[in-house]
């Protein structure tokens, strides 16, 4: 069967602010720019971020991109790659300013400069004191981040091909990317997009697990394609959790609540908090109170039939006062637990929100891969930006409002990348070869004719099972061990998806079961990663390792998802122009 | 609505938004198509709206300034999840 071919300069999977910014850079430079997403642009993952972009403007107080720099180093736990963490800091307020420019809505300060806020983590001085420098626009700075780049892009005559679902990365014999596969839902037809250059922007892989804050569309298309095209994954045991997500839903309680009175019990109606954190309870800080809870679930004392969460109970503060300092709590807890906090206590669960690791990038956006000996070769023609990328700016743990200046900073980057390589080293389009479509075409047979197979909605739900179990936030080495067995046969289980919906148009039960090839090669990769990684260091907090260890793991984990055999490669200690900053205990 | 068009709907009700995707997943599957045209015609319009815009009313933070959307948000905020 002929699969129609379409020809770009540039192809980007992912129209969430990396993508976007992205295409904005390769339209404007007069390159025909194709965007591919599974949704409206504007419907992307970036709207759910709230809190602001970074950036060390100064616009309050001093501040500085050295400081800045200082606390995302830091808060990776001496993970991040120096060198892409000065690019980003550095670019930080010359890309905010562009967004202005472009029109987006920040809230101002009276002299109609940006107004900047405070957050957790941002200091001054290299630690020393908190800094106002998160820019917002109200509490919707990811939205009007991505209406203001759509907006550029529809201007700048990107194309944009949406409700496709991108299927496989096309490489040659030479191993270069020469475009990927696609599939239009609307009419169920496969098209292959021939490419000088091809960025992933496909955001994180959240759904792996039970409980996340992540929308349903964050299932991993990139890392999964990637892992098919023999690219490696890095760090891909670094998640960032919040302690109180509603069991089964994900929707975040916020921490005030414990602040309001709130207390957490296990199956037994104990307060258990008493015994992790004698003097703080059920205050004691954010990493506490998750492993914990988590802790309670794994040995038993879990609540509800499944034994799978604890309970966050209010009713003790009285009705008036959930009413009026907590409304929006007790309009969650009815909506998404059904129960009302003013009689029942809420099932709550640490929940997972953020990815740290993703496809190996260096400050470019280039992808890198081992290639003879040496970690780091340029994979030609791929690009990568956004939570689906490792750059590595976040480390082990990222520091708040850097995920949205992440997007901006390596979306613009990865951009001016393929911007210089379509024009000097890729003019004309490198033949595609003879058999591009194969692959996806052979993975689309095998759902269409499978019998004798399994539901696509068992076995996500058996894997986010075990991903939440094994590789949540309380990891020791016999849970970790049992996880890698564990999902190792979901993998097997997953090969044989079965759905009943033949049908070719908008088929959402096909789109399902293609979403999850995507999120189970995400799931291997993070328990086969925790596993090996026999210290704690950022958000892999290890139980029988407790502390980091510099000298044997300050290293970036590589998964080869072909073999599921691991390497390392070193951290980059070398800063782009100043010193090096030396690993100090992370506390604060 | 046909076949299609309803499958086209619960295709476009995979939200940005976590909350929105639990409130709208159950809802789509089980009570759009059992709704006459013009209750399924109102509810292809709600998807219209921005992610961020359709939260605020389906929580009650605002109210929709297009009347004609306003039952149709009522009565997916009575729906119980059912996903």
């Amino acid at each position: 069967m002929t699969v129609p071919v379409r020809k770009f300069d540039a192809v980007i999977v992912g129209a969430g602010g990396a993508g976007l910014r992205a295409a904005l850079q390769l339209s404007e430079a007069g390159l025909k720019t194709a965007v591919i997403s599974k949704v409206f642009p504007t419907r992307s993952h970036t709207v759910a971020a709230q809190g602001g972009i970074s950036a060390s403007l100064g616009n309050v107080q001093e501040d500085k991109w050295e400081w800045h720099m200082y606390d995302t180093v830091k808060g990776s736990d001496w993970l991040g790659d120096q060198d892409a963490i000065e690019f980003m800091c550095r670019q930080a307020p010359e890309v905010v300013v562009e967004l202005e420019h472009f029109g987006m809505p920040f809230d101002r300060l009276e002299n109609g400069k940006i107004y900047q806020r405070p957050f957790g983590g941002h200091m001054a001085n290299n630690g020393k004191t908190p800094v106002e420098r998160a820019c917002a626009a109200a509490d919707r700075t990811g939205h009007a981040m991505l209406h203001t780049l759509y907006q550029r892009n529809v201007r700048a005559q990107t194309q944009f091909f949406v409700e496709w679902l991108a299927l496989d990365l096309i490489r040659d014999a030479e191993g270069d990317v020469v475009g990927v596969t696609a599939l239009e839902m609307e009419t169920g037809e496969m098209v292959v997009f021939h490419a000088k250059a091809v960025l992933f922007a496909t955001g994180g892989s959240g759904r792996i697990y039970a409980a996340s804050t992540n929308a349903f569309i964050n299932t991993g298309d990139g890392l999964g394609m990637s892992v098919r095209a023999g690219i490696p994954l890095e760090d891909m045991e670094f998640w960032q959790f919040h302690p109180t997500g509603v069991a089964g839903a994900g929707v975040l309680i916020t921490e005030g609540v414990r602040g309001e009175g709130g207390i957490l019990l296990n199956g037994n109606g104990e307060r258990f908090m008493e015994r992790y954190a004698p003097n703080a309870k059920d205050l004691a800080s954010r990493d506490v109170v998750s492993r914990a809870m988590a802790l309670e679930i794994l040995e038993g004392r879990g609540c509800g039939k499944d034994k799978d969460h604890v309970l966050l109970k209010l009713d003790h503060i009285g009705p008036e006062k959930i009413m009026s300092k907590l409304p929006g709590i007790r309009e969650i807890a009815i909506k998404f637990a059904g129960v009302d906090p003013i009689k029942d206590p809420i099932p709550v669960v640490p929940t997972c929100h953020y990815q740290m690791g993703g496809i190996p990038t260096n400050y470019k956006g280039e992808v890198v891969a081992p290639k003879d000996g040496n970690p780091e070769v340029r994979v030609n023609g791929f690009y990568a930006a956004g939570e689906c990328a490792c750059a590595s700016v976040h480390g082990a743990n990222r520091l708040g409002t850097n995920s949205l200046l992440d997007l901006v900073v390596f979306g613009k980057a990865a951009g001016n990348s393929m911007i210089d390589f379509i024009r000097n080293e890729r003019p004309a389009l490198k033949p595609l070869p003879a058999n591009a479509a194969e692959f996806s075409q052979a993975r689309l047979a095998r759902l269409e004719n499978q019998t004798g197979g399994e539901e696509v909605a068992d076995v996500r739900a058996d894997m986010q099972k075990c991903v939440q179990l094994r590789a949540g936030v309380f990891r020791n080495s016999e849970n970790l061990a049992r996880g890698v067995a564990e999902i190792k046969a979901i993998a097997e289980r997953a090969k044989r998806t079965q759905i009943k919906d033949k049908s070719r148009v908008f088929n959402t039960a096909r789109i399902e079961a293609l979403e999850l090839d995507n999120l189970i090669e995400v799931a291997v990769a993070t328990l086969v990663c925790a596993e090996a990684r026999k210290e704690s260091r950022g958000a892999h907090a290890h139980d029988d390792f407790p502390d980091r260890h510099d000298e044997e793991w300050m290293k970036h984990t590589l998964y080869d998802g072909q073999s599921r055999q691991l390497a390392y490669k070193p951290v980059h200690t070398k800063p782009l122009s100043i010193d090096y900053i030396a690993p100090q205990k992370r506390v604060y | 609505m046909d076949e299609l068009e309803l499958k086209r709907m619960v295709w476009r009700s995979r939200r940005g938004l976590l909350e929105l995707d639990l409130q709208l997943a159950g809802f789509v599957r089980d009570v759009l198509p059992t709704m006459d045209a013009d209750g399924q015609t109102v509810y292809r319009d709600l998807l219209l709206v921005s992610d961020n815009d359709l939260l605020e009313y389906l929580n009650g933070k605002t109210v929709c300034p297009d009347t004609r959307l306003v039952p149709m948000i009522e009565r997916i905020r009575a729906s119980r999840r059912t996903d």
